[in-house]
């Protein structure tokens, strides 16, 4: 793990990594809040179906999002292994409920290869460049796509 | 705009604030020289900051106005109804020119410069009026004002008892600087000189011969000794503009002469009107509600007590509240996990616990105190509204304000000003009728619009009444057909009626003035009210006018909740809807038309909507026996019955807004946390009730929750 302190150049970022059924994805350090244990959440009427529900991160209200659902790999069944990463790219903040995380990652710029050419739509809207680090290749999510679209809340 | 700026004009909102009341003794006739001189210091005080600030047309009529106070001060001019109304318009007038001054900046218009005649000429009357007044004893009717009723209960009375005919000698020396301000010892002198007994020497000694005598010395020093019942802080605010502009000592002189002498006198022979003073318990009684107003607002008044206020950042307060709130959740949990296992009652933790449940409570009071505020500075802005309106529309009305001392949260203020300001404009423009039809109606000429706030259980209520003609229905209904709001056919009871009012794009009046029909219709006023999780409901009788009563949560951030279970999600039901729970066992709940299901009570029949397949939890599902119904009812009148798994208690739940991180959700007002930490969304029992052909709400919600209940 780099040290906190390590002065990045601007080719240079951190990357939290982590899995979900099996593939292993990132997003970019600077939108993480802090990473928390699953604790069960409340259900939220006419939501989206990757809306897992509400969970509370010290008395401020936020939902989670099931990354897997989100990424259309089917719902996700959240046991005490799973691990929500509390996001905030801009004023929202949310949490996305993931399997596990598994590194924070420097990694440089040119490194990352463009998405390839594949069927599923939410991959290429949501997935911005692929990493590969050592055998493994790490999708790199662009959170701001994630986020919940104010058009899937409230109309379903 | 710059911090000093910013402050100038906060300070302006209080001052302003200062004039408002003290107009309003004014014209109550419960003004006394205190009064007088806090407006006087309240527009001196704004010429100066706007001198600071260059803000030339508004030192250029607060100049005209303190003139006119100034002299009223001194006691040379007397109140007279007219003199009133000046008041009150320069009052508004200085008013609109700090906003504009906020805004930007003030100019000058006609009735500026109009005011600042009529100011002038106020003043210009008072020397002729003073030729005579020498002459003339002066009758008490010329200064109808003057009698001053004092309020038993006040701090000056108790001050006066304590002190009663006390004796001072006051060392008074101007330097040049006083003069050259333009500030006048006789002025000092003669407001000394309503206090009591009044004897002047001046030294002269430094004073040079007529020769090379120059006008701008202050060669002159006064020694005044005073036999007064004034406590000693008066006698000092006389001299309070001179402060850094003289040699000023002021001391108590032992005299035992001066033991008890009870009623203060006044030298006859003084060209000065006589302040008569009586303690007349007749208009004390009789103007129940506007002494202990006064006596609230007495601390406020004296000088003193401003230095006790401490001016926040309300982001500050806002953070403070947050923590509070989170505070109390968690001692909640800690509180829930350490009851379950066998902890005695009397151990040492549990009394911790029950010692720190006592203090979150009081310091969550504590803080929320922090926020609320008085509703006078909002009803303030309403009377001038009220004469805004009357000088538009040509009828004369007056508003009559009660419980101004109730404390509100500050947003629900703010908040607030915008709906009231229509529904005053509403009250004047459409429910008063013309001074002649009035008088035709048999009704007084003034019209009165009466304004209230009162804590009703919980809960602020703010009534605004007025005694015109109230609701044409015939009218309204005819303009809610017209507009196709309803269909011709459509019976609707006297409430649905009203409730028309509501509809959006509903206006009645024949011609659109410019004031009402703004743009903004009743329907924004409710939608508005309703933000703030408040209601309104209207109550009219033709010919004795209109009520409309708005009620509001205490603060925003507390909503008392029945928590409730719904396919195994929890869910808080607001209480302020909540008419009744029922249990479905005991209930008689019939099958209508192929799925419905309606409750039958005494009343009536009331659709039975099941709360989780309401919200998409599950399925439709039958009633089950083992379910609860709650009763609830909107404004409208409207009621349904929602089927619930399991009731639990009713308690405090702290509101979370669910827009910052996610978005409104139909059918959800907000979400909290309960004990456990879990999540609970609260229920929005308004969005709850289907809504009939009749009254359709035309917003997003609406329609969403329209295809809703039809799915």
């Amino acid at each position: 793990m780099p040290e906190a302190a390590q002065k990045l150049s601007a080719d240079k970022r951190e990357i939290v990594s982590f899995t979900i059924h099996d593939q292993a994805f990132c997003i970019d350090i600077g939108h993480v809040l802090e990473i928390r244990g699953w604790t069960p959440t409340t259900a939220l009427p006419h939501a989206p179906d990757y809306v897992n529900g509400l969970m509370n991160l010290r008395g401020t209200v936020l939902p989670v999002l099931d990354m897997s659902q989100r990424l259309g790999l089917g719902k996700a069944e959240p046991s005490a292994r799973h691990v929500i990463i509390i996001v905030r790219p801009d004023d929202m903040t949310v949490g996305f409920l993931v399997e596990a995380v598994s590194d924070i990652l420097t990694v440089s710029n040119d490194e990352m290869t463009p998405t390839p050419d594949v069927n599923s739509a939410e991959t290429k809207s949501f997935v911005e460049g692929i990493f590969t680090h050592g055998d493994q290749l790490i999708r790199a999510l662009d959170v701001r796509s994630i986020m919940p679209a104010q058009s899937d809340i409230g109309t379903q | 705009m710059n911090d000093l700026l910013e402050g100038f004009f906060e300070e302006c909102e209080e001052l302003l604030e200062v004039l408002g009341d003290g107009l309003d003794a004014m014209a109550a006739g419960t003004a006394d020289d205190s009064t007088i001189n806090a407006v006087f210091r309240a527009v001196h005080s704004i010429k100066g900051g706007a001198g600071a600030f260059g803000m030339d047309v508004l030192v250029e009529f607060s100049h005209a106005f303190e003139n006119v106070l100034d002299e009223m001060r001194a006691g040379k001019l007397a109140l007279t109804p007219a003199l009133t109304a000046l008041l009150y318009q320069a009052g508004d007038h200085l008013n609109s020119l700090v906003e504009a001054s906020a805004a930007g900046g003030a100019t000058t218009s006609d009735s500026h410069h109009d005011l600042i005649r009529d100011l002038k000429a106020a003043c210009q009357s008072l020397s002729e009026a003073q030729d005579t007044a020498l002459e003339d004893d002066p009758t008490p009717e010329d200064f109808g004002f003057m009698p001053l009723t004092i309020d038993l209960d006040g701090p000056d009375e108790a001050a006066v008892e304590d002190s009663p005919g006390t004796h001072y000698e006051i060392r008074f020396a101007p330097h040049a600087a006083l003069y050259e301000l333009g500030l006048e010892p006789v002025l000092m002198l003669r407001a000394l000189h309503d206090m009591g007994e009044v004897d002047v020497e001046a030294t002269c000694d430094r004073v040079e011969p007529l020769k090379s005598f120059s006008s701008g010395e202050a060669d002159i020093l006064w020694r005044i000794r005073i036999k007064t019942e004034v406590p000693r802080p008066e006698l000092e605010q006389v001299f309070e503009f001179t402060r850094d502009l003289c040699d000023l000592d002021i001391f108590e002189i032992d005299d035992v002469s001066a033991a008890a002498e009870p009623e203060m006198t006044a030298d006859q022979s003084t060209p000065v009107p006589k302040v008569t003073k009586q303690v007349a318990p007749g208009p004390l009684s009789t103007s129940e509600p506007m002494a202990s107003a006064t006596t609230q607002r007495a601390p406020g008044k004296s000088r003193k007590s401003g230095r006790d206020t401490l001016r926040v950042e309300l982001d500050r307060v806002d953070r403070l509240v947050n923590i509070v709130g989170e505070l109390v959740i968690s001692e909640a949990m800690l509180r829930q996990s350490m009851s379950d296992p066998e902890m005695s009652s009397n151990s040492s933790a549990a009394n911790a616990m029950a010692q720190l449940k006592q203090l979150s409570g009081e310091l969550q009071e504590s803080v929320m105190a922090i926020r609320a505020q008085p509703v006078r500075g909002l009803f303030q802005r309403m009377s001038r509204i009220i004469r805004e309106t009357t000088r538009e529309t040509g009828k004369e009305a007056r508003l009559v304000t009660e419980g101004d001392a109730t404390e509100v949260d500050k947003t629900v203020t703010e908040r607030l000003v915008d709906p009231l300001t229509h529904m005053i404009r509403n009250a004047v423009d459409h429910g008063l009728e013309t001074p002649d039809a009035r008088e035709a109606a048999g009704k007084p000429r003034i019209g009165t619009v009466s304004l209230s706030a009162a804590h009703r259980s919980g809960r602020i209520q703010i009534q605004l009444r007025d005694d015109g003609a109230g609701i044409n229905r015939a009218k309204v209904r005819e303009t809610a057909v017209r507009k196709g709001l309803i269909s011709a056919s459509e019976d609707l009871s006297e409430t649905e009626t009203d409730n028309l009012l509501f509809m959006p794009g509903f206006s009645t009046n024949d011609s659109v003035s410019n004031l009402s029909g703004r743009g903004v219709g009743m329907d924004v006023v409710r939608s508005e009210i309703q933000a703030l999780g408040g209601r309104v409901s209207i109550a009219s009788k033709a010919g004795e006018g209109t009520t409309f009563t708005i009620s509001l949560p205490l603060t925003l951030a507390v909503l008392e909740g029945m928590i409730v279970s719904v396919a195994g999600e929890r869910l808080v039901v607001p209480t302020t809807s909540l008419r009744e729970t029922v249990r479905v066992s005991e209930a008689s709940v019939h099958l209508f038309g192929q799925s419905e299901r309606v409750l039958a009570m005494r009343d009536g029949l009331i659709p039975i909507v099941d709360l989780g397949e309401r919200l998409g939890f599950r399925a439709s599902v039958d009633v089950q026996v083992d379910q609860s119904l709650l009763l609830i009812e909107a404004d409208s009148g409207r009621r349904v019955a929602l089927a619930v798994d399991q009731v639990f208690d009713q308690r405090e739940v702290v509101i979370k807004g669910l827009e910052q991180n996610y978005q409104q959700i139909p059918g959800i007002a907000a979400a909290t946390i309960l004990g456990d930490g879990r999540i609970a969304l609260i229920v929005d029992t308004d969005q709850m009730i289907p809504q009939g052909p009749a009254v359709t709400e035309q917003s997003d919600a609406g329609a969403r929750h329209g295809d809703l209940t039809n799915a």
